[in-house]
C-alpha cells in the first residue's frame, strides 16, 4: 500500500506544481498577487471541453488551444485591471483586493452563463486504461500531467535563464523603471508573463481536468489555496521549488490521509505553510529576499 | 321602525348558517399548498405542483363529501422561510384552507409548521425529509420517508449479497452528508456489518487516491458513500482507475439517487445500488397508470417529487371524505388513521405522523449510466 500511496502523493503533487507554475511566475516575478490566475485555469478547461465535445478535437490539439485561449484571456483582463494600479505604484495588497473582486465577478458571471454543473472530457478522449506494475496502478492521464509539468518547469527555467526574453522579464522584476529606461518594453514584457501565467493555467486546467473528470467554473478557486502553499513554500518566483513544493505538499497529504486520518490532511498542510513562514519566510528553496535588497 | 330592523337583523343572522349551511353542499373545499415556484430550487416545487394537479383532476371527477369539489390553491414559497410564513396566513386567513401541502424543504417546515400548528391547520409535507419535522406539533403530518427508513432496505439487499465487512466514505463539511454517514453507519452496525474503516474528504475534493488505496488495501465487501452527488462521481471514477472492480459493492445515500451520477461518473458508476422511495419503472399498483397520465399531461416523465406529491393530494382527499366535513380537526383525526395505497406502496401513518411503513423503497442499480430495478 506504502508504494501506491506514495505514487498517489507525486501524482497530486504534481498536479499542485502545475497548477502554482504559472501563478509563482506573475506572484514572484512581476509582484503581482493576480487571483484572476484561477479562472485563467477554468476558462483553459472550458475552451478545451468545448473543443473536444462540439468541435470533435484530440487532447493533442484541444491542450495547446485551451492554453493559448487561457493566455489570451489573461492578456486581455491584467491589461484591463493591471497597468492602472503599477502606474499608482500600489502596494500588493491593492492588487490582491482588485483581483479578488474580479476574480469573483468572473466565476459568477461564467456559472450563471455555463451552470454549476460538474461536466467531463467525452470518456476515451485519452486512455482509462492504468498501468500495473508490482501492484502500483498509474492512469495515463496521471502520467501526461507528471511528464507535463516537469517538461514544463525545464521550459520556463530554460526561458528565464538562457533567453533575452528571460532576462527582459527578470529585470522588469528587479526595477521596472530601471528596466524602461535601458530600452526594456516593460508593457510588452509585462503582457507576455500575462500571456506565459495564464496559458501554464490553461494546460493546467485541461490536464487536471482530464484527470479528475472534474470540470466545472469554480474548479480554479479549490486549487488556488494549494497553489498560495506551493509557492510560498517553494518560494515565489521559483519554478524549481514550485515543482518541490507541489510534490511535497502532495505527498503529506496523501500520507496525512492513510496513515493518519483523512479528516486531517487540510490540517497537515496549512500547518506546513505556517512553519515554512514562520522559520523561512523566503520559501524552503526561494532567493526572493535577496532579490528585495 | 327600528324595532322592525332589529328585529330583520336577528333574522338574517339566524338564517345566514343555514343559507350557508345549504350552499356549503356545492361549494369547493379550500387545500393550500406552499412550493417553491421560483428561484433555483424551483424544480422541486414545479414538480411537486404537478403531481398534486394531476391527482386533483382525478380527485375532483367524483368529488369528496358527496360530490364536493376541492380548490387547491398554490403559494410560492421561493424557497425562502418568511415568505413561506406569510404565505401560510394568506392561505388560513383569506383562502380559508382546512389543509395544508408542503412546503417544499424541511427549512421551510421548521418555519411553516409551528404557525400552523398553533392555528390547528392539519400539514402535511411532502418532500421534508429532516429529523424532527413531525415533533413540530400534532397537526404536521409527512408522507416523505426519512434517510433512516431508506438505508436499511438498501443494506439488506447488500447483506443478501453476501457483503459482510464494509467501508464508510463522506464528505465531512456539508450537513446533509454528514447527517447521511450518520444514518448508514448506524444502519450498517444494526445489519451486523463489520466497519472495517471510516474515511472522510471535502465536498469540493476532486482527489480521493489516499482513502481509496488504504480502503482497497482492507478488501472490505461493500464501500458506502455519503456525499452529494459530484463528489461520489468522483470516488468511483477515481477508484476505478485504483483497480476497484466488481468484487467491491459501491452503496450510495440519498445524494447519489440522481441521473447526473450516470452522466458524470459513466460505466465507473456501474453496479451502485441505491435505495429510492419511488421509482419510474415500479410496478406498484397504480404506478404504471399515474406514470402513463403524468406524460400525457405534462408530455415529460415524473420524478419522486411528482409522485410522493400525487399520493399526498389523494390521501388528503380520502381524509377530508372520511372527516365527514370540511374541518380542520375532523380532517387532522381522518388523516391520522390513514391506510392507502399509492405509488409509492403502501401508507400508513406512525403515532407520530411520520411514514409507518418501508415497503415501498426499491433499491436500484446503476447499469450503462442508468438507473434499473436492482435484482
Amino acid at each position: 500500500m506504502l508504494a501506491q500511496q506514495l505514487v498517489n502523493g507525486v501524482l497530486l503533487g504534481a498536479t499542485y506544481a502545475l497548477f502554482a507554475l504559472g501563478f509563482t511566475l506573475m506572484f514572484g516575478v512581476l509582484r503581482v498577487i493576480n487571483l484572476t490566475y484561477g479562472f485563467y485555469f477554468s476558462a483553459g478547461a472550458f475552451i478545451a471541453l468545448a473543443l473536444t465535445t462540439h468541435v470533435g478535437l484530440g487532447v493533442a490539439l484541444a491542450l495547446p488551444m485551451g492554453a493559448i485561449g487561457a493566455g489570451l484571456i489573461a492578456v486581455a483582463l491584467d491589461s484591463l485591471l493591471l497597468p492602472r494600479l503599477r502606474h499608482r505604484r500600489s502596494a500588493e495588497l491593492d492588487s490582491l483586493m482588485v483581483t479578488l473582486g474580479a476574480v469573483l465577478a468572473l466565476y459568477a458571471a461564467m456559472t450563471a452563463w455555463l451552470g454549476p454543473d460538474i461536466r467531463r472530457f467525452p470518456p476515451g478522449l485519452i486512455g482509462a486504461e492504468a498501468w500495473e506494475w508490482l501492484g502500483v496502478r498509474v492512469t495515463q492521464a496521471q502520467v501526461l500531467i507528471l511528464v507535463a509539468s516537469f517538461v514544463l518547469v525545464s521550459l520556463l527555467i530554460a526561458l528565464m535563464s538562457f533567453t533575452r526574453l528571460g532576462l527582459a522579464i527578470r529585470a522588469v522584476a528587479e526595477k521596472p523603471d530601471a528596466a524602461g529606461l535601458m530600452g526594456i518594453n516593460v508593457a510588452r514584457t509585462s503582457r507576455v508573463v500575462s500571456f506565459l501565467s495564464g496559458a501554464l493555467a490553461g494546460a493546467g486546467g485541461v490536464l487536471i481536468g482530464l484527470n479528475f473528470n472534474a470540470i466545472q467554473p469554480y474548479m480554479g478557486e479549490s486549487m488556488m489555496l494549494r497553489g498560495f502553499v506551493v509557492i510560498i513554500v517553494g518560494g515565489m518566483g521559483d519554478s524549481r521549488g514550485a515543482l518541490i513544493a507541489g510534490l511535497m505538499l502532495g505527498v503529506i497529504e496523501v500520507l496525512t490521509a492513510g496513515y493518519v486520518a483523512s479528516g486531517l490532511k487540510e490540517a497537515v498542510a496549512f500547518a506546513i505553510l505556517v512553519a515554512v513562514l514562520w522559520t523561512r519566510p523566503q520559501g524552503l528553496f526561494g532567493r526572493a529576499v535577496g532579490q528585495r535588497a | 321602525m327600528q324595532r322592525r330592523s332589529l328585529g330583520l337583523l336577528a333574522a338574517a343572522f339566524i338564517a345566514a348558517p343555514l343559507l350557508s349551511a345549504t350552499s356549503a353542499q356545492a361549494q369547493p373545499v379550500p387545500v393550500g399548498a406552499i412550493e417553491i415556484l421560483s428561484g433555483p430550487a424551483a424544480a422541486y416545487g414545479i414538480a411537486i405542483k404537478a403531481g398534486l394537479e394531476l391527482a386533483l383532476d382525478e380527485i375532483n371527477q367524483k368529488g369528496v363529501l358527496g360530490g364536493r369539489k376541492i380548490a387547491l390553491t398554490v403559494e410560492d414559497s421561493a424557497g425562502n422561510k418568511d415568505q413561506a410564513i406569510n404565505a401560510a396566513r394568506k392561505l388560513i386567513g383569506r383562502d380559508k384552507v382546512i389543509a395544508i401541502i408542503g412546503p417544499t424543504l424541511s427549512n421551510e417546515m421548521f418555519a411553516v409548521g409551528p404557525v400552523t400548528n398553533e392555528r390547528r391547520v392539519p400539514t402535511l409535507g411532502t418532500s421534508t425529509t429532516a429529523s424532527g419535522i413531525t415533533d413540530i406539533g400534532q397537526y404536521i403530518f409527512r408522507t416523505s420517508l426519512p434517510e433512516s427508513d431508506v438505508i436499511p432496505v438498501t443494506l439488506k439487499t447488500a447483506t443478501a449479497r453476501g457483503v459482510k465487512t464494509i467501508a464508510l466514505m463522506y464528505a465531512n463539511d456539508d450537513a446533509f452528508s454528514k447527517s447521511g454517514f450518520d444514518v448508514m453507519k448506524a444502519a450498517a452496525e444494526k445489519a451486523g456489518l463489520n466497519i472495517v474503516t471510516i474515511e472522510s474528504f471535502g465536498s469540493k475534493d476532486a482527489d480521493f487516491s489516499a482513502q481509496l488505496t488504504k480502503i482497497k488495501s482492507l478488501k472490505p465487501d461493500a464501500v458506502g458513500i455519503s456525499a452529494l452527488v459530484e463528489p461520489v462521481s468522483g470516488v468511483l471514477l477515481q477508484a476505478r482507475q485504483l483497480g476497484f472492480g466488481k468484487e467491491t459493492l459501491f452503496i450510495g445515500g440519498n445524494g447519489s439517487n440522481s441521473p447526473k451520477l450516470g452522466a458524470i461518473a459513466g460505466a465507473a458508476a456501474d453496479g451502485l445500488i441505491v435505495g429510492s422511495p419511488w421509482f419510474i419503472a415500479k410496478e406498484t399498483d397504480g404506478n404504471p397508470a399515474f406514470v402513463a397520465a403524468f406524460r400525457a399531461k405534462y408530455s415529460k416523465d415524473p420524478d419522486q417529487f411528482a409522485a410522493q406529491a400525487y399520493d399526498a393530494m389523494k390521501i388528503m382527499a380520502a381524509a377530508i371524505d372520511r372527516a365527514g366535513a370540511a374541518d380542520s380537526e375532523k380532517v387532522t383525526a381522518a388523516l391520522a388513521k390513514t391506510d392507502f395505497k399509492g405509488v409509492m406502496g403502501p401508507f400508513q401513518f406512525t403515532d407520530h405522523r411520520d411514514p409507518a411503513t418501508a415497503a415501498g423503497v426499491v433499491v436500484l442499480t446503476m447499469q450503462d449510466g442508468k438507473f434499473g430495478i436492482a435484482k
